[in-house]
């Protein structure tokens, strides 16, 4: 093996940053007040300035120190892009963790084509991130505890994509978690925010569940957890035709995935994890974490390939949540809802895509997907910081000429994520499309195309309600422009989504797509030579890519024009719409009341059955009675036996005598035989 | 005649205990005990053990008891009440005692039959000689060390008596 | 031509005997005493094992019972009087304090 590269250096810079402002930004920062420091809801001032001032050089040093670990690490995940050659995986390992029998889990790190992709997304988005948060959350209480907690999920993050075993995978993937939830409540004291991070965790952990079951399951097959041995078991088995330890496998993971990436079922959570600071929103539920389940499964696309059940299932799965969620960000009036709903569909798109056995089309979906929606949130938190705080789209409007450079940007992330090409989204998502349809899952196909049209008109939706036409409220007339730490970041995104796509345009195209031969190693042939079991055969039709490509812009086309004609053109239409739709028009707005159906057939009965079961009587009968009857009994016990001690010298005589007799008696009997 | 002496003196020792135990005055039970040490002096005697014999009636019987009997003076006491507290002692006590002396006595007898016998006069004629040579070459230190414990049992004795003044 | 184990059956009796005082006499110098008595027992058997075994050995050892038992019994009538002066009591029964 060549040189190890010390690949921990990335994970450790971000924790290093955590610490750092952890310990000591306490010190530096008297005024850290909880609550989100607007009126209103949703915490943002308008009003700079005043508060806060006094304490602005060690606001510099946290988000320095914070900004600066971030792009250090991903200054070094670039030279690594451009100085490695990915022919072979690197596996680096630092240290031993566990060694109980034949299980064997070290502290191993993982550099191959695919884990380069996500480092370098996770941290050139998690530094532009950084960045912008530095504008957005300047007259926030708590700020140095913003960016320890921001630092931390870079860290767990990145050792997420790096790590060299399932185990350190998952370390990674619980610290996300962990970390979604201390941001997504980090206005604590708000119930809702408060509430909002307890479900995310809780519906993360029921698939936690599904993916420790895996492990164990993955353990047993392969002896290890590292991913080499585990690839070189799997690769030696065949296909399972039906089901077997594999499928079982699979579909553990898969179910760790939906609770991770917000698929059906799992998915509930996304919306309410709103609740948090917008560019939290942005880096967490747009960006990474939530990519974490499709990383995991491009990761395990060996095991996903021997089990063709599986894969179909993720595939169905994914193409249901994207129609699904499509669906609810049809109607919803807060413009981050709208973007969360629209995420959970994106999600959909990648699933879908590795489902087809298509996995880097899934990760250049993931890719572009990163770029153009934190474009998005990013550029909802500008209009909510313009807006004053507020979030209803139907209080917007008209903001065009008020916050220009956000429009512009904001323009370019909603063609993007319309597929119009030759924007990011667009070969991508083609990319998906053309690769369910060309193996055979027509209908997968239809559908996806289906939630392009409808993503195209939802995203317009949202955009001509928020800046065009005339001002709805107040706020939306004394809008203004954030500052050029926001404003910037806006940019360079917007930047990324007009050409990121162009490593991916298809050889239909002219084009080499650069990034599925990149990622070829991952998911092609491995230096142990196994070849990928190709179960789906993709028709190599350039003709018909092509039109498939076209019908895909032009339903992108077709959802703008309505969406236009709806929301500019003519406005009242939309209400008389949901008047006689509106049975519909209230179920798409109550999100299809899964939250309450979930509430009424779980939760309630979990916490009742919590109650009155597993509460009153195992733990306080069974448990508690044990202990108390332990101590009772013992109690008891020495009750009696103390009397033995009577004071009176005959009685203890007596005692000496007893024992006298039994001695002898012992002796005797042992002197006999 | 050697029975005849044995039978003598055994009598008056379990005579003596015996009435040890019945009286209720403790000076009497002090002079029963008197006399057992003095029967069992010449028991001793019988075996051969003269020194021990003599140290016997000089120690046992001319001090320890005098020491005894010089207590129960200065303390006046009187006989003793019957108070009957204990219930172990009252129930148990007696089927205890003849099950101890029963086994005991199985025990001996089966370990040292009758036909061993203990004449009198059959023993070596210089015991002192040999228990003084004993005494002072093997076993110098435990006798050193005897004279050190009874120094320090005078002084407990008279700081654990002194009257408070 | 006496049988030693009559020495020694003896000497059993006489031990029972000191334990019967040592379990039903009241007067603390009473039980006092059958503990001397016990002692007295057991040299008995000491020495006829002397001659048994024609070692002197086993009479040093009884030299050395009787020391200690004068140092006892020095300090334990000591400790009564104390103790009579403390109860005004020699009843082994009054004196109880030492109970759970």
């Amino acid at each position: 093996m060549e040189a190890t590269p010390n690949l921990w250096i990335i994970p450790l810079l971000p924790l290093a940053g955590a610490a750092i402002n952890g310990f000591f930004g306490p010190r530096e920062h008297k005024s850290s007040g909880q609550l989100p420091v607007a009126s209103g809801q949703h915490g943002h001032t308008a009003g700079h300035g005043h508060e806060g001032s006094h304490d602005l050089p060690a606001r510099g040093f946290v988000h320095s120190v914070a900004i600066g670990s971030v792009a250090l690490a991903f200054l070094y995940a670039v030279y690594l892009f451009f100085t490695v050659t990915f022919e072979h995986p690197i596996v680096e390992r630092v240290g031993t963790w566990i060694i109980a029998g034949k299980f064997d889990a070290g502290f191993s790190f993982y550099l191959d084509p695919l884990s380069m992709i996500m480092t370098l997304v996770v941290s050139g988005v998690g530094m532009l991130i950084h960045i912008y948060s530095a504008g957005y959350m300047a007259h926030e209480g708590g700020y140095y505890r913003y960016f320890c907690y921001l630092n931390l999920f870079t860290f767990f993050m990145l050792t997420l994509v790096l790590a060299g075993n399932y185990l350190l995978l998952f370390v990674g993937w619980e610290g996300v978690g962990l970390c979604s939830y201390l941001l997504i409540g980090f206005w604590f004291k708000k119930k809702s925010a408060s509430d909002a991070g307890k479900k995310a965790f809780l519906v993360n952990r029921i698939g936690d569940f599904g993916f420790i079951l895996a492990l164990i399951l993955m353990f047993g097959v392969a002896g290890s957890l590292d991913f080499e041995k585990v690839f070189a078991a799997v690769g030696r088995l065949g296909v399972e035709p039906v089901a077997g330890v594999l499928t079982a496998i699979c579909l553990l993971l898969l179910v760790g995935a939906t609770g991770k990436s917000a698929q059906i079922p799992l998915y509930v959570w996304l919306p309410d994890a709103m609740e948090g600071p917008t560019p939290v929103s942005a880096l967490i539920h747009a960006a990474t974490m939530v990519t974490a389940g499709v990383y995991m499964t491009a990761r395990s696309a060996l095991l996903f390939e021997r089990a063709p059940v599986a894969l179909s299932t993720v595939a169905v799965v994914g193409c249901l949540t994207a129609l699904f969620a499509a669906s609810i960000g049809l109607v919803q009036n807060d413009i981050k809802r709208v973007l969360a709903y629209s995420t959970v569909s994106q999600l959909g798109y990648m699933f879908l895509g590795c489902g087809v056995a298509a996995f880097s089309a899934g990760i250049f979906h993931l890719m572009t997907h990163a770029f153009f929606k934190a474009l998005l949130f990013l550029g909802s938190g500008s209009v909510i910081h313009a807006m004053a705080g507020q979030q209803d789209m139907r209080h917007m409007g008209g903001l065009k000429s008020k916050i220009s450079i956000t429009y512009w940007t904001f323009f370019i992330g909603c063609l993007a994520i319309a597929g119009v090409p030759p924007f990011a989204g667009f070969f991508s998502k083609d990319e998906i499309l053309w690769k369910a349809y060309s193996g055979g899952h027509t209908t997968l196909w239809g559908l996806g195309m289906l939630t392009a049209a409808m993503t195209a008109f939802y995203m317009f939706r949202l955009f001509f309600m928020t800046f065009h036409g005339e001002h709805r409220s107040e706020e939306a007339s004394d809008a203004h422009e954030s500052p050029p730490s926001m404003t910037g970041v806006l940019v360079t995104l917007a930047v990324l989504s007009i050409i990121g796509g162009l490593v991916g345009i298809p050889h239909a195209w002219g084009g080499e797509n650069r990034i599925e031969k990149f990622l070829e190693p991952a998911f092609g042939v491995h230096e142990t030579g196994l070849t990928p079991v190709a179960l789906t055969e993709h028709v190599a039709d350039v003709g018909t890519e092509r039109l498939f490509s076209l019908w895909a812009v032009l339903a992108g086309i077709a959802g703008i024009t309505l969406a236009w004609f709806l929301y500019v053109a003519r406005p009242r239409l939309t209400e008389e719409l949901a008047q006689s739709f509106s049975r519909i028009h209230k179920t798409l707005l109550n999100k299809y009341y899964v939250d309450e159906i979930y509430q009424t057939l779980i939760v309630n009965p979990l916490v009742s059955v919590s109650r009155s079961l597993l509460w009153q009587v195992v733990d306080v009968g069974v448990i508690d009675g044990a202990a108390n009857g332990l101590a009772g009994s013992a109690r008891g016990f020495g009750g009696w036996a103390r009397r033995l001690q009577s004071g009176h010298i005959r009685s203890y005589a007596t005692w000496v005598l007893l024992g006298a007799v039994f001695v002898l008696f012992f002796m005797g009997v042992l002197w006999a035989k | 005649m050697d029975k005849a002496l044995f039978l003598l003196f055994a009598t008056i020792a379990i005579v003596g205990a015996a009435n040890l135990l019945r009286q209720r005055h403790p000076i009497y039970s002090a002079l029963s005990l008197v006399a057992v040490m003095g029967a069992l002096a010449a028991l001793y005697l019988l075996l051969g053990a003269e020194f021990i014999a003599a140290v016997q009636v000089i120690v046992y019987a001319g001090a320890i008891m005098v020491l005894f009997i010089f207590t129960l003076m200065l303390l006046n006491v009187e006989e003793e009440a019957a108070t009957g507290r204990s219930r172990m002692a009252r129930y148990l006590g007696l089927p205890l005692l003849f099950l101890l002396l029963l086994q005991m006595v199985a025990m001996l007898r089966q370990e040292y039959p009758v036909t061993m016998v203990a004449q009198v006069g059959s023993h070596a004629a210089d015991n002192v000689k040999q228990v003084g040579n004993l005494l002072f070459n093997q076993y110098v230190l435990p006798f050193e060390v005897t004279s050190v414990l009874i120094l320090v049992a005078i002084m407990g004795a008279v700081v654990l008596a002194r009257r408070k003044s | 031509m006496v049988p030693i184990s009559w020495y020694l059956v003896l000497s059993a009796i006489l031990f029972v005997m000191g334990a019967a005082g040592f379990v039903f006499k009241r007067n603390i110098i009473t039980v006092f005493m059958s503990i001397e008595l016990m002692l007295n027992a057991v040299n008995l058997s000491f020495v006829a094992f002397s001659y048994l075994l024609r070692s002197v050995h086993a009479q040093v050892f009884v030299f050395f019972v009787m020391v200690v038992a004068a140092a006892e019994a020095a300090v334990g009538l000591a400790i009564i009087i104390r103790v009579y002066r403390n109860r005004q009591s020699l009843n082994v029964d009054d004196i109880d304090l030492m109970k759970f």
